[in-house]
C-alpha cells in the first residue's frame, strides 16, 4: 500500500473504504489514487463497485468506514458543494433535465457562479464546436435531441466550468454501435486536448483498453488487477481476470 | 419554479383579504322560515329609524346564533322564551318571566325585548284523516299506537324540551324516530313517509295540509313567546333602533304570524315583501333582481374558494416539499391532512364557529384544511416521482439545495402539483356551497331558501351556477397547467 505522502500527492484518493447496502457488499476495504492528467478506467461486471467508487468522489455516497482524500484532506459534507464544481460528472442517460433546452441545462451550473449570459453563450459555443455539436441543436429540448446529442451535451455541461476533472459513468452503455464509435473517437480527442483527469466506469473491456493507459479490474468492492491492459491480458492476476479479459467473443471467432 | 408561476401565487393570495369590510348593525336569523321574517322585520324596522343594518339570513341553529350573539358576531335576532328556559340559561325556572329572563341576561351583556304578542310553542301534529282513524286527539294518546313513525327536526330530537322529555312524560313506546329538515318533515307527513311531526304552532303549514296538532293535555311543552335578544352596547351604537325593536312588542298575534308564514312559505312572496305589507310600508330598497343577486352570491363564493386555495397553497406546497425531505414527517403531515380530508363538512363548519365566529372567516377556515391534503399529496408525490438519476445530476453539478429546489425539482413536479392544485378548487367551489349554513353566502345561500321553502327554482339558482364555476375552475386550470408546463416536458410527453 502507498505511504501517505504518495496518497498526499495524487487529487483524489479512497483510503479503505468500505460500503455496504444491507447485506449486499459495494466496498470491501478498497484503496485507489488517480493522479493528476491521467485516464483510468473502472472495469467489472454491474454489482463490482466501480460506479460507487465514482459517487463516494463526488460526496453522493459517504463510506461505512474509511476516506476519500481531496488534494490529500479527508472529505466532509461541507466541502462537497465546491467539489462538486470542480468535477465534471457524467451518466448513462445524460441526466439532462428536459425541462430545460440543451443551453439552460449548460447555463445551470454559470449562472449560480455569477457568469453573464454572454459569457455562457460563448463558452457553449467554444463547447460545441470542441464536441462536434451542431450550434443550433443548443436551442432545443432533450427530449428533441438524438441519444448521442444528449451525451454530448452532457459532457458539455459538465465541462462547462472548465473542471480539473471528469467521471464519467459508462457514458457510451445506452447508444447504437455506431453513435458510440463515433464518441468513443471524439472523447479520446477531447480527453488528450484537455488533459484533465479522467475516471471512466465501464463494463466493456475493449472501450476501456481504447480511452485508458490505466485499467482497474474490480469484483465485489475490491480490486482484482491494477495495469495496462498488456498486463491484464498477458499476466492475469487471477482465474476470474484471464476470463474477464477473454469473454469479448470477437467476429472472426463467431465466422469461423 | 418559474416567474409566472411566482405571479400566480402572488394573485391569489391578493384576492384573499378581499373578503373583510366594517359592518352596520348585523340582525341574525335561524333556518327556518318565521326567523328570517323576524330577523327581516328588524331590518326593516332598522330602515325605518334611519339605522343602517344588514341581516345574516337563516345562519343555522340555535346554537350558532346564541353563540354569535355572545361573540358579538351579530347584535340582534329573534328568539323564543322557552328556548332560553330550557336550552340557553341555566337555573332558571321552566316557567321565567322575561323580567326574570332579562334579569340573567343582563350580566351576559344581552338585553330581551318583551313578547311580540305570540306563542310558537313545539306541538305535535298528525294527518288530521290518519289521526281520526286512530282516534288521538292527546299527546298520551300516542302511547297506544306503538308502531306509529316519527319525523322530527334534528334540533327537537336533541333538545332537553324536545323528544328525550316527551318521551320520558308520556312514556311514548314509539322506535321509529328519525331526524330530518323541518320543512321536508312537512312533505314527509304528507305523502305518509310518517305519522307523527314536531310543529311550530305558528306553522302556516297546518291548515294548509288539513293537520290535526295534538292537545298537550300533560303541559309538557313550554310557552315560546318570541322575542328579541339584542346586545347590551346596541343601546349606546343604536339606541332608536333598540327603542323601536321594543315598540314591536305586542303588535303581532298568532294569526298575523301564521299569515306572514303563509305569505312567504305557501304563496312564494319575499319575506321583505310581507314585512313591508305587515309594516304598511313599499318594499323598495332590499328587493334586488336576479342577475344582480347573482353577481352578489358570485362574488362571495369566488372570493370564499380564492381565499381559502390561496392560503392552502401558501402553506401546503411548502409542507409538500417538507414531506418529501423527511420521509417520517412526510407520512405524519399526509396522514394528519388526509384525516382533517374525512371530516364530515358541515361538521368541520360548525367546528370552526367557536375559532372564527360567522360568516366569510369560518368557512375560508373549513375550506382551507380541506384543500390541504390534494395540494399537500400532489406536491410530495411530484417530487418524490422525479428521475432519481435527475436528482443525482442536479446534486452532482454543485448546485445548493436551495437552487436545485426551485429550477429543478418544482418544475418537473409542478404539473402534479397544479393538478393538486385543480382538485383542491373543484372541491372547494362545491364545498363551498354549505358555507352558506353559517353565515358565508354564496351559491349555498339559495339553495338553503330553496330546501327550507320547498322551491326546486331556488334551489336551482345555486346549484347550476357551483355546478358551472366548478366546470369554469376545471377549464381554467387546465388552461394554466397547459400554460406553465415547460415546453420541453411537453414535447417530452408528446414522445
Amino acid at each position: 500500500m502507498p505511504d501517505s505522502d504518495a496518497v498526499t500527492s495524487s487529487p483524489f484518493a479512497i483510503r479503505h473504504a468500505s460500503k455496504r447496502y444491507g447485506e449486499v457488499v459495494a466496498l470491501d476495504d478498497l484503496s485507489l489514487q488517480f493522479a493528476t492528467g491521467t485516464t483510468t478506467a473502472l472495469i467489472g461486471s454491474s454489482g463490482s463497485g466501480k460506479s460507487t467508487v465514482l459517487r463516494l468522489l463526488l460526496g453522493l455516497e459517504w463510506p461505512d468506514r474509511g476516506q476519500v482524500l481531496i488534494d490529500g484532506r479527508v472529505l466532509q459534507p461541507a466541502h462537497t458543494l465546491p467539489l462538486r464544481r470542480r468535477v465534471g460528472y457524467v451518466i448513462q442517460e445524460g441526466g439532462l433535465f428536459p425541462h430545460l433546452t440543451a443551453l439552460g441545462n449548460l447555463a445551470l451550473l454559470p449562472q449560480q457562479l455569477g457568469w453573464h449570459l454572454e459569457r455562457i453563450r460563448d463558452r457553449a459555443q467554444e463547447l460545441a464546436t470542441l464536441t462536434h455539436l451542431p450550434h443550433a441543436v443548443l436551442a432545443r429540448y432533450p427530449a428533441e435531441l438524438s441519444g448521442g446529442q444528449r451525451q454530448r451535451v452532457a459532457l458539455m455541461r459538465a465541462l462547462m466550468a472548465d473542471p480539473d476533472a471528469l467521471l464519467l459513468d459508462e457514458p457510451l452503455g445506452a447508444l447504437d454501435p455506431v453513435v458510440r464509435h463515433e464518441l468513443q473517437d471524439d472523447l479520446q480527442r477531447i480527453f488528450e486536448r484537455l488533459g484533465k483527469t479522467v475516471i471512466l466506469v465501464t463494463h466493456d473491456l475493449a472501450e476501456a483498453a481504447w480511452f485508458a493507459e490505466r485499467l482497474v479490474l474490480m469484483r465485489r468492492g475490491a480490486v482484482l488487477q491494477d495495469g495496462r491492459f498488456e498486463d491484464l491480458r498477458d499476466r492475469p492476476a487471477d482465474d476470474f481476470v484471464r476470463r474477464f479479459v477473454q469473454a469479448p467473443r470477437r467476429l472472426p471467432q463467431i465466422m469461423r | 419554479m418559474n416567474w409566472r408561476f411566482a405571479w400566480w401565487l402572488v394573485a391569489v393570495a391578493w384576492l384573499a383579504p378581499a373578503c373583510l369590510h366594517a359592518e352596520p348593525v348585523r340582525i341574525g336569523s335561524k333556518q327556518f322560515t318565521e326567523s328570517v321574517i323576524l330577523g327581516e322585520l328588524a331590518r326593516a324596522t332598522a330602515q325605518q329609524v334611519g339605522v343602517d343594518a344588514v341581516h345574516k339570513r337563516q345562519l343555522g341553529g340555535t346554537r350558532i346564533l346564541w353563540r354569535a350573539l355572545r361573540q358579538g358576531d351579530i347584535d340582534v335576532y329573534p328568539e323564543y322564551t322557552g328556548t332560553l328556559t330550557h336550552d340557553l340559561l341555566k337555573h332558571v325556572a321552566a316557567d321565567a318571566s322575561i323580567a326574570t329572563l332579562r334579569a340573567q341576561l343582563k350580566p351576559l351583556g344581552i338585553g330581551i325585548t318583551d313578547s311580540l304578542g305570540f306563542n310558537n310553542t313545539y306541538a305535535i301534529g298528525m294527518r288530521n284523516d290518519e289521526a281520526a282513524r286512530l282516534g288521538i286527539s292527546r299527546l298520551s294518546e300516542l302511547a297506544k299506537h306503538p308502531g306509529l313513525r316519527f319525523g322530527f327536526s334534528n334540533e327537537f330530537m336533541d333538545r332537553k324540551d324536545g323528544w328525550p322529555g316527551l318521551r320520558q312524560r308520556y312514556a311514548l313506546p314509539q322506535t321509529q324516530v328519525r331526524g330530518m329538515d323541518h320543512a321536508l318533515a312537512y312533505r314527509a307527513l304528507a305523502s305518509g313517509a310518517v305519522d307523527a311531526i314536531d310543529l311550530y304552532s305558528t306553522d302556516a303549514e297546518i291548515p294548509y295540509y288539513h293537520l290535526r296538532t295534538l292537545t298537550d293535555d300533560r303541559h309538557y311543552f313550554p310557552r315560546y313567546d318570541a322575542v328579541y335578544l339584542y346586545r347590551l352596547s346596541l343601546q349606546q351604537r343604536a339606541p332608536a333602533f333598540v327603542a323601536a325593536l321594543r315598540n314591536l312588542a305586542g303588535r303581532i298575534d298568532q294569526h298575523a304570524m301564521q299569515q306572514m308564514n303563509a305569505e312567504v312559505k305557501l304563496d312564494g312572496l319575499a319575506e321583505n315583501v310581507v314585512v313591508a305589507k305587515f309594516l304598511g310600508v313599499h318594499a323598495g330598497s332590499g328587493q334586488h333582481g336576479l342577475w344582480s343577486r347573482l353577481l352578489q352570491r358570485s362574488i362571495e363564493h369566488v372570493q370564499l374558494v380564492a381565499a381559502s386555495l390561496g392560503l392552502a397553497i401558501l402553506l401546503a406546497i411548502p409542507l409538500g416539499i417538507l414531506a418529501a425531505r423527511l420521509r417520517r414527517l412526510g407520512q405524519l403531515v399526509i396522514g394528519i391532512t388526509g384525516i382533517l380530508q374525512t371530516i364530515p363538512s358541515l361538521a368541520m363548519f360548525v367546528f370552526m364557529i367557536p375559532l372564527f365566529g360567522i360568516g366569510a372567516g369560518p368557512a375560508i377556515a373549513a375550506l382551507f384544511l380541506y384543500s390541504l391534503l390534494p395540494i399537500v399529496r400532489n406536491t410530495h408525490a411530484g417530487l418524490v416521482g422525479i428521475a432519481p438519476e435527475l436528482r443525482e445530476s442536479a446534486a452532482a453539478l454543485g448546485l445548493p439545495q436551495a437552487v436545485r429546489l426551485r429550477r429543478i425539482e418544482l418544475p418537473l413536479a409542478l404539473r402534479s402539483i397544479l393538478a393538486g392544485i385543480k382538485t383542491a378548487a373543484v372541491i372547494n367551489v362545491g364545498t363551498a356551497t354549505l358555507a352558506a349554513l353559517i353565515g358565508a353566502g354564496g351559491y349555498g345561500q339559495p339553495i338553503l331558501t330553496g330546501i327550507r321553502l320547498d322551491n326546486i327554482s331556488l334551489i336551482l339558482q345555486g346549484a347550476v351556477p357551483a355546478a358551472l364555476l366548478a366546470l369554469l375552475v376545471q377549464g381554467l386550470f387546465e388552461g394554466i397547467e397547459r400554460w406553465l408546463t415547460p415546453r420541453g416536458l411537453r414535447i417530452q410527453a408528446r414522445k
